[in-house]
């Protein structure tokens, strides 16, 4: 029967193992060759589009990458679905935004930060997502 | 009738086994004067839990198309309340079970009492600014980890105040226990894991990554040791099975958290931006992450057949073995559900992951937070409310309507999948099909609302912690 020790043993030795193996896995996701994301490709106005995204919580109710509120539509490939005129529109809107009956904030952006976040899109749009970025892109229905 | 009467809990003991299990157990009461800091950390988490359900039917109604609110609370600030509500209020709750916890671990009184009020109130000052902020777009727009950078440093403060407080009473005391060196692991590694999430990336990738640092690592890691200890320090006083055995199988319930969750992280990496490893790494460590809340779950229901006594706090134990069980099917199999890459595909960010994340939380931290509460009140108080049927009443009814709720998230994505993913509908189109799941949520939320206000009733009627409750015990 196991001893108090050896459960002792199996819970340091396991988390040691694993945070190791968790960590190296990191670096090796991080190297070079494994980039995915284009890194290159973030430019100043990228991060200054990314920036708006978070101090204004777009992901409160967007979701990018997958990730947000599920309020309001995945923003991975929206250049793709909806074309940077009508996104730009969106975000210059003096009023609020109401498709369907469902209503978005109007921030009112500028032009120029309108332009930084429609950057940061398309940047995004460059990423390899493993097979989701065709789930969430137009193109995606033309599998059906 | 009155099988399923006694089966709810209502009516299982009779006046001489109540007279009997109460001078039995007459001595596990509150020993130390400073564990009553707790009550105060707990009330401050009945006050943030009232605010985060108010906040939850403010999105409830903005998804059917009631939004009136819209001007001064849009949905992502309601939405960044209400989450953030809820990690405060469990942190605080996680913290008075350490008031309560380590001094009657370590057989000594907490080393200084007063800071711990300071610790309060400065958690109570951190989080209402940051919550008045949320109103006024100062955050910082990461799900989650809203907390504006500025008061991040202020958490920091705070959290090593409150370690400072509970480390220094652990290592001076008379013993150092299992379970009172898991919680306080728990509670240190946490506070360790909220520092990669300050770490400022140009790409949201990388942000994203060492975001679920934070997040999946607490909740599905150190969260879990927090859970652990707590559990088992109740297992301990309300089975009276032997602190020895229940120890040993907390480590091995913690190994198998760690073990499966740490590379379980992978999961929230499938498609997000990097490398494919993580579909192999993720898929698989995610999928054996169950088994660490199956295990929760056999241990606290065989601890519970084992014990030889039965503690006059049915109540207590109720919310024990309820936060194992609903632990396991809300964290380890709705969890389960969608954590293989092949279905992760198509349910990644849907409401599925609402579903999921309801059910997990409530049962493996809300639910271990109201049992401790539960369990320490009469004793900090000196009132054994033990019978109460608005006690009896508070569990069922909060678990039906949470069960309800996570049935209507439930639904509501995986016709959201459907219609999204695979028929390829426009989102708003897909959001008006489903807008009757919410209708059915509401109605749910408000079953849940009735029994936790029920709770709370009962936590009011309590009263204050006293020292009679101390001294009456003792003589």
């Amino acid at each position: 029967m196991l001893s108090k020790k050896q459960a002792r043993a199996f819970f340091l030795g396991g988390t040691l193992v694993t945070f190791l193996a968790f960590i190296g896995l990191t670096i090796y996701s991080f190297s070079d060759p494994q980039d995915q994301t284009n890194h290159a490709a973030i430019t100043e106005q990228v991060v200054r589009g990314k920036d708006l995204w978070e101090s204004n919580n777009c992901m409160g109710c967007h979701t990018i990458l997958g990730e947000g509120g599920y309020y309001a539509p995945e923003l991975t490939k929206v250049l793709d679905r909806r074309g940077p005129g009508y996104v730009k529109a969106v975000l210059m809107s003096p009023i609020p935004w109401e498709p369907n009956g469902r209503k978005m904030v109007a921030y009112g952006f500028s032009e120029e930060e309108a332009a930084d976040l429609i950057a940061f899109f398309d940047w995004i749009d460059d990423i390899d997502l493993n097979g989701f970025d065709r789930v969430v892109s137009p193109l995606s229905k033309d599998d059906k | 009738m009155n099988r399923i009467y006694s089966f709810l809990g209502f009516a299982e003991m009779n006046l001489a086994n109540k007279l009997h299990q109460l001078i039995q157990f007459k001595f596990k009461q509150m020993k130390y004067k400073s564990q009553k800091v707790a009550y105060w950390f707990f009330a401050f988490s009945m006050l943030l839990l009232v605010l985060q359900i108010t906040y939850g039917f403010v999105m409830g109604f903005a998804r059917i198309g009631l939004d009136g609110l819209h001007d001064f609370i849009p949905f992502n600030t309601a939405r960044a309340v209400h989450t953030n509500l809820l990690v405060v209020w469990l942190l605080s709750g996680f913290m008075g079970a350490a008031y309560y916890i380590i001094p009657e671990e370590a057989q000594r009184e907490l080393v200084n009492v007063k800071l711990a009020y300071v610790q309060l109130i400065s958690l109570a000052i951190v989080g209402v600014t940051a919550i008045v902020g949320y109103h006024f777009n100062w955050w910082e727009g990461r799900k989650f980890l809203e907390i504006p950078r500025q008061l991040d440093y202020l958490v920091v403060i705070n959290v090593l105040l409150f370690l400072g407080l509970i480390l220094t009473t652990l290592f001076k005391g008379k013993r150092k226990t299992t379970t009172a060196l898991v919680l306080s692991m728990g509670l240190l590694f946490a506070a360790l894991l909220y520092l990669p999430g300050m770490l400022p990336f140009d790409s949201q990738v990388t942000d994203s990554f060492f975001r679920w640092w934070v997040v999946h690592l607490w909740v599905e890691g150190v969260w879990e040791l927090i859970m652990g200890g707590i559990l088992s320090f109740l297992l301990i006083k309300l089975t009276g099975v032997d602190r020895e055995v229940i120890e040993k199988w907390l480590y091995v319930i913690v190994g198998l958290t760690f073990l499966s969750g740490v590379l379980g992280t992978g999961h929230h990496y499938y498609y997000i931006g990097v490398n494919k490893i993580w579909l192999v790494v993720g898929g698989i460590f995610s999928a054996l992450e169950p088994l660490a809340f199956l295990a929760m779950a056999l241990f606290a229901v065989n601890m519970y057949r084992k014990g030889e006594k039965k503690h006059p706090n049915t109540l207590a134990l109720f919310w024990t073995l309820g936060s194992a069980i609903v632990s396991f099917i809300g964290a380890g199999l709705l969890g389960f559900a969608h954590t293989l890459p092949q279905t992760n595909l198509y349910t990644h960010g849907t409401l599925v992951t609402a579903m999921h994340g309801h059910y997990a939380f409530w049962g493996a931290y809300a639910m271990i937070v109201l049992a401790i509460i539960s369990y320490s009140l009469p004793n900090l108080t000196g009132r054994k409310l033990y019978e109460s049927v608005r006690g009896r009443a508070a569990f069922w009814l909060s678990n039906i309507g949470m069960l309800g709720m996570t049935v209507a998230f439930g639904v509501a994505g995986v016709v959201q999948v459907y219609l999204e993913r695979k028929l390829k509908m426009e989102f708003m189109e897909v959001q008006n099909e489903i807008s009757i799941h919410f209708v059915v949520l509401l109605l749910c939320a408000t079953l849940f609302t009735t029994g936790i206000v029920l709770y709370i009733i009962d936590f009011i009627k309590h009263g204050r912690p006293s020292d009679e409750a101390l001294e009456t015990i003792k003589n």
